[in-house]
């Protein structure tokens, strides 16, 4: 069942979109074992969600992006998580992660317009008792994400036909 | 006019049964292909990387005739580890210009003029052409369907006359992704004991075997090592085809001579494939051979959908169990491989190759290359679907 599961999450994480059958013929486990596994694994919290990767450049909406570097005080007893939990309940707030490094956070903050993102960083992060610092970087430009290259995506390079 | 300087040797081989599904495909828009015989994996970045390295230090000299000695070992080393033969790296192994040189080199080193070869068909393309060029006579040895493509003893016995000399063994299988098991080689071994015949068995796809049992080499059988001439080649199991890399292994006394026709012909194989190659191995043994085992995992979900496939358009398909090849029957379509290949092309830009191609035993049927991405099958398979139902 272990590895029918990761096989299951490499095909996925591919293509979430796949079907039970194509899913069942790949893997060459029966559908039900396959519907099963990935009912355990939706229960299981190993699967959280299924998403498209978007290319947002090419709907022309007011869309920014940021990655912002946070320094904290740890507190007693909670260590990061309390602050942490503190920062992701911001819907501006796509991503946390706790880093290793020069600094403690890693917050992906997105805002339809550069002042909007300003702002939150100014008014909502900055001032949370125990953020000492920040350094935000706008994002610019998107060459992949989740292993999806988005321009320039390298062609076949093979023979049409070979023996 | 300056056609009279052709030898008729050369003339008389038929040209390649893919070339003109070639020069079609090219002049259309939209062909997805399903007719390509190489991995669509691009060789790993640590293999490459070596090459680089190489090259910037300066290292664009000449190897030894057989290939670079840390190279053999290494080849040694993985055949050893890998397929359970035993090859000397100093007098055993020979470095060539992929497994094609080596199968041309065995050829010539074990002909006479007029000696038979027999070849498994359908079989790989080059074989025939490569003993009709060497002097010999291609023996093709019609293999059937209904028995899972398989050479049994008794089709061997059939076919072997006093004339011959070589029976060429390509398992996995390129087109019909057939593989002779263990007990497969050992009801053939007696008769090709009795009768004397040399084995020059292609391995190119030895790593790509999908249902749970590791090829086995007919070298590593008793006594068949000092009548085998083994070749494999980096092209398939590391994604290295355009480096044009592979080895050959013989005892002593063969690989003396097959080394004496590589050194006035080719000299040695590129430096930087050797070194890239070398790479390869080297870290396949650190780390338990994972490049392979990356690519053979989705080679084989690819296989199952392709099968699924195909045997869902009412196309039969022997599962196949090694390489990357499907090799449905189109029997019940009416139309020959070569009909129904050019109606494909034509009508639903969809390439496959006929069966023909790898010889008369291929009338009747296709091959499809599943080393192909998911997506692109998907529409693939959709076209053939249609294309079916209109004739």
């Amino acid at each position: 069942m272990e590895s029918l599961k990761q096989e299951l999450l490499e095909l996925l994480q591919e293509d979430c979109r796949l079907p039970l059958e194509k899913l069942s013929v790949m893997t060459g486990a029966k559908m039900e074992l396959v519907a099963q596994a990935i009912d355990e694994m939706e229960k299981d919290g190993v699967i959280l969600r299924y998403r498209p990767v978007v290319n947002w450049d090419k709907m022309h909406v007011n869309r920014v992006e940021a990655m912002i570097e946070v320094r904290v005080t740890p507190q007693r007893d909670m260590g990061f998580d309390a602050i942490a939990s503190r920062i992701y309940r911001f819907d501006e707030v796509k991503s946390v992660y706790l880093m290793s490094g020069a600094y403690d956070l890693l917050v992906l903050v997105e805002a339809s317009t550069l002042k909007d993102l300003a702002l939150f960083v100014s008014e909502k992060l900055s001032t949370l008792d125990t953020v000492t610092g920040t350094a935000t970087s706008f994002v610019l430009k998107r060459y992949k994400q989740d292993g999806v290259i988005f321009e320039g995506r390298s062609s076949d390079g093979r023979l049409v036909v070979s023996p | 006019m300056s056609e009279r300087f052709v030898s008729p040797r050369v003339k008389d081989i038929p040209p390649s049964g893919i070339r003109r599904f070639f020069d079609i495909a090219g002049t259309m828009r939209d062909v997805i292909s399903l007719g390509v015989g190489e991995p669509d994996f691009v060789t790993p970045y640590h293999i490459r990387n070596a090459a680089i390295e190489s090259l910037l230090a300066g290292e664009t000299q000449y190897t030894a005739n057989r290939g670079l000695l840390p190279l053999r070992k290494e080849i040694a080393a993985y055949l050893s580890d890998r397929m359970q033969v035993s090859y000397r790296p100093e007098t055993e192994i020979l470095v060539t210009v992929g497994a094609s040189e080596g199968i041309d080199l065995s050829l010539r080193m074990c002909v006479r003029p007029g000696d038979e070869v027999l070849i498994p068909d359908p079989g790989y393309v080059s074989y025939a052409p490569c003993v009709t060029l060497a002097g010999g006579v291609p023996v093709p040895v019609k293999t059937e369907m209904s028995n899972a493509f398989r050479l049994t003893a008794g089709m061997l016995e059939a076919a072997i006359t006093p004339r011959t000399r070589a029976l060429i063994f390509p398992y996995p299988n390129n087109p019909t992704g057939v593989v002779m098991r263990k007990s497969d080689l050992e009801s053939i071994v007696p008769v090709i004991v009795r009768h004397d015949l040399l084995v020059i068995a292609d391995e190119i796809y030895g790593e790509l075997t999908y249902e749970g049992e590791r090829h086995v080499s007919i070298a590593s059988l008793p006594g068949m090592k000092e009548r085998t001439v083994l070749l494999n080649g980096f092209s398939k199991a590391f994604a290295m085809t355009g480096w044009r890399l592979g080895f050959a292994c013989a005892p002593e006394a063969m690989m003396e001579q097959m080394n004496k026709i590589h050194q006035y012909t080719i000299m040695c194989a590129p430096r930087q494939s050797q070194v890239a190659a070398m790479q390869a191995l080297r870290k396949g043994r650190e780390n338990n051979y994972q490049d392979i085992e990356t690519m053979r995992r989705s080679y084989d979900r690819r296989r199952r959908l392709m099968v699924d496939a195909l045997n869902g358009m009412g196309l039969d398909c022997v599962m196949p169990e090694g390489a990357f090849y499907c090799f449905p029957s189109i029997r019940r379509t009416g139309l020959s491989s070569d009909e129904f290949c050019t109606r494909l092309l034509n009508e639903k830009r969809v390439v496959c190759v006929p069966g023909t191609a790898f010889g008369a035993g291929g009338e009747g049927f296709v091959r499809c290359c599943y080393a192909t991405d998911i997506d692109h099958m998907t529409v693939a398979f959709q076209r053939m679907k249609e294309f079916l139902e209109s004739i």
